[in-house]
């Protein structure tokens, strides 16, 4: 390089600043939604095995009660959302429209649904131990991912980490329920980060908050101690700041390796939420059973955070929440990458941070007129992982979907959609990389 | 579940759900239209220099590159693309590449040829190689080099109700000396020669001033660099331009005719008369930025301003021709490709050696 590096122009922003929707909810405080009256908990809603029922049918559950056994080293636990009656384990429609086993409880409306729970003493307990509680109370990565906790923080002693990071960015649009859970939660968070410390066996941790976020940032720093191994750090807010190789990289200057993890490089990463979780409900000795969504959107009447039982039917947070419009899609997650919902009857799940719904004008602004390429160059400049979506584009149009994995990273992109939101030819690029990737996977097997 | 509400009616699609940011990245016919009101300042001065001819001359391009465009839509069943603008540009760009007085009918030709060989044959918008209006331009260069050299000068009088002898030649036939004419028309000492071409052969320099206001002789869009600087500028400001594509050509021209400057004065002109002289300003703004000919990658794009920018002054300079900034996008735009295969970033969680090995 030498010479013609020194022409390259200042490290580009890659990413996008997308108008962020968040002052809507994130001044609102979390506020709990009532039980539905039949609550759906899917037994496969984390990466990995589905769980094992161990409730028939007809039995009484108590709110909190595990319900389902982890069906695998790779899988947690299930536990009632609410004390009810299991009426049925069958096959249920889910978010995108598949469908899957799910334990549906009748709710007890009478019932006080005070959640059960042993308070348990954590300071003695070893790694393992803490790991398998957990894995126990059902934990998984509440950012989006749905990943079983324990398996992520199940660092092995021969592949020793030194960063735990932390990721409060929220990148998303609309979201805002880890800005109120930092807000709201802080002292079960910063909990929750010694337990991860002491699990990983990092010597220090690292939260990256978004600096749109002032007051998460201030609130925590006033809490952390002087000679805490927990520090605070205000990363720039773009889209996806908050996807894990991004932040990664702002926070430390290291790189997943293609195709390998995170731990290779030294380092984990918890989303706040999750952490919170842990450190809420491990000394309790309760379980996951609900969790912040962000309900909002132009469609939603009365937008804000709401604590949601896990297994509640979406047409019934709709209801609560009141919405309006003819035409709606509804999202599930963030509106960057989130899922279109199917339908009302699917429940929200462990991973699903935010419940949007959309309205009319947005969808018909949507539906441009799509040009060929002209190779503008936005999208190169937009993916936050120096790939060549233009490539890519022109590739996938020709179908040349395995010489876009060989040569074009095709499986390291994570699908942010940044390149189909830039894209001035309106071409559905992260679409098309999609199709691409199935493709690939069914040509494999 | 008790619904109080009637069901909506729920649309489907994968994410992104968000509308596209069309304050951050507006849609390829806007693009295409800031372009063209970005040219008609341009176009306009031309018609002031140069009177009926040069109007005659534009709207004779622009009419066949539309309808040549509308021709192949239709052998080739593609859906109508006259109203992305795309043709528009190209039938401007080529008019202004063009003396004043360039016969009408041999306008006709080269915009005919510039969407025919320069875009239609690749498959139309965003796969042409070659900035479709250099094409036409390359093309009648090639096939009419007298009547393409045959310049006029500027702000003669009754421009506006007088077309130049040579605008109105009939098809296949010779035009008509122009240089009678000029004698006629022409205030003392002009000589048929433009600027470029008096200092290259005859070693006279115009004046910076002179250059600056655009009162030259010259083609339609060697006209006055300021103006072509602003409209240009108001593209970058809109985002709708790299900026590093101007920068970088007149940057580097600058620079290589500086340095020549420096070694001998008195043979080599100054910085400031390269830049704002024949077509360098119009070719940088407007023509090498084309976007579907240029790299995408953020060093190639330097890579490739740069080579033009040096081209330009190497041809102007060394070679026979007066003007060499045609040839140098046309080659810009050849190698494009390739630099932008060798400019490829890093992608994230590779390495570069290892990248380089699996593309190569």
């Amino acid at each position: 390089m030498g010479l013609l590096s020194w022409f390259r122009p200042a490290a580009p922003r890659h990413g996008i600043h997308a108008d962020d929707h968040k002052a809507d909810t994130c001044g609102l405080a979390i506020r709990r939604l009532p039980f539905a009256p039949r609550l759906i908990v899917p037994l496969a809603q984390h990466v990995g095995a589905p769980s094992r029922p161990i409730v028939r049918i007809g039995q009484e559950v108590l709110r909190g009660e595990c319900i389902a056994e982890a069906g695998g080293h790779v899988s947690v636990a299930q536990h009632a959302p609410a004390s009810g009656t299991v009426e049925a384990i069958e096959l249920r429609q889910m978010a995108r429209g598949d469908v899957g086993q799910a334990i549906v409880i009748r709710v007890n409306q009478a019932d006080s649904q005070q959640a059960i729970g042993l308070p348990q003493d954590l300071a003695g307990l070893s790694r393992e131990e803490l790991l398998a509680l957990i894995q126990q109370s059902g934990m998984v990565g509440l950012g989006g991912a749905a990943f079983p906790t324990h398996v992520k923080l199940d660092i092995k002693p021969e592949t020793p980490i030194d960063t735990l990071l932390v990721n409060g960015c929220e990148c998303e649009p609309y979201l805002t329920c880890d800005h109120r859970v930092m807000l709201e939660y802080s002292e079960h968070l910063l909990q929750g980060i010694d337990l991860a410390l002491r699990i990983t066996g990092a010597g220090k941790a690292i939260i990256g908050i978004e600096d749109n976020k002032p007051d998460a940032i201030a609130k925590l720093q006033g809490l952390i101690p002087a000679a805490s191994p927990i520090q605070v750090r205000a990363v720039p807010s773009f889209y996806p700041q908050g996807a894990e190789k991004v932040l990664l990289r702002t926070l430390l200057g290291r790189e997943v390796p293609s195709g390998g993890l995170m731990s290779q490089v030294g380092a984990t990463m918890q989303n706040v939420g999750t952490l919170a979780a842990i450190g809420r409900l491990l000394p309790r000795g309760e379980s996951l059973i609900e969790r912040v969504v962000t309900v909002a959107g132009p469609g939603v009447e009365r937008p804000g955070n709401y604590i949601i039982p896990i297994g509640t039917p979406v047409g019934f947070v709709l209801e609560q929440v009141g919405f309006h419009g003819k035409t709606t899609e509804l999202v599930l997650g963030g509106p960057m990458m989130g899922q279109s919902l199917a339908n009302l009857e699917a429940p929200i799940g462990k991973g699903s941070s935010g419940l949007l719904v959309m309205d009319e004008a947005a969808i018909q602004q949507e539906q441009r007129k799509s040009y060929p390429c002209i190779k503008c160059g936005e999208c190169v400049r937009a993916c936050p992982l120096h790939l060549n979506p233009k490539e890519l584009g022109l590739l996938a149009a020709k179908r040349e979907y395995a010489l876009m994995a060989e040569r074009f990273h095709l499986n390291d992109c994570f699908e942010c959609g940044c390149c189909t939101l830039v894209c001035p030819s309106a071409i559905p690029l992260v679409q098309h990389f999609r199709i691409a990737k199935a493709v690939n996977r069914e040509r494999a097997a | 579940m008790s619904q109080s509400h009637k069901k909506p009616l729920i649309e489907l699609r994968s994410s992104p759900h968000l509308r596209p940011q069309l304050r951050q990245t507006p849609s390829v016919d806007s693009i295409m239209r800031n372009v063209v009101l970005a040219l008609l300042p341009i176009c306009a001065f031309a018609v002031y220099r140069f009177g009926i001819s040069a109007l005659a001359l534009i709207l004779t391009v622009l009419a066949a590159c539309l309808l040549t465009e509308a021709l192949f839509n239709k052998l080739g069943k593609r859906p109508g693309s006259l109203n992305d603008y795309s043709a528009v540009i190209t039938a401007l760009l080529l008019a202004l590449t063009l003396p004043p007085g360039f016969p009408l009918w041999m306008g006709a030709v080269a915009g005919f040829i510039a969407i025919a060989l320069g875009k239609a044959m690749f498959g139309g918008l965003g796969y042409n190689l070659f900035n479709p209006a250099l094409v036409g331009r390359a093309f009648a260069q090639a096939a009419f080099p007298g009547a393409i050299t045959s310049w006029t000068p500027a702000g003669v009088e009754g421009r506006f109700v007088e077309f130049i002898p040579s605008t109105l030649t009939l098809p296949f036939t010779k035009p008509p000396e122009v240089a009678d004419w000029v004698n006629q028309v022409a205030v003392d000492g002009f000589s048929g020669a433009t600027p470029l071409a008096l200092q290259k052969f005859a070693g006279e320099m115009t004046a910076a001033g002179e250059l600056f206001t655009g009162m030259v002789a010259g083609s339609l869009g060697e006209t006055s660099a300021l103006l072509i600087l602003l409209c240009g500028l108001y593209l970058i400001a809109r985002r709708m331009m790299d900026w590093r594509i101007p920068v970088g050509i007149l940057g580097s021209a600058a620079l290589v005719g500086g340095l020549f400057y420096l070694i001998d004065p008195t043979q080599y002109p100054d910085p400031i008369f390269i830049l704002f002289s024949g077509g360098l300003m119009l070719g940088a703004m407007f023509m090498a930025s084309d976007m579907v000919a240029s790299p995408v990658t953020p060093l190639g794009v330097w890579v490739y301003a740069i080579l033009i920018g040096v081209l330009t002054v190497m041809i102007r300079l060394f070679a026979g021709l007066p003007e060499g900034v045609m040839y140098a996008i046309l080659l810009g735009n050849a190698a494009a490709p390739l630099i932008e295969q060798l400019t490829q970033p890093r992608a994230y969680g590779h390495k570069r050696s290892k990248q380089r090995k699996e593309q190569a």
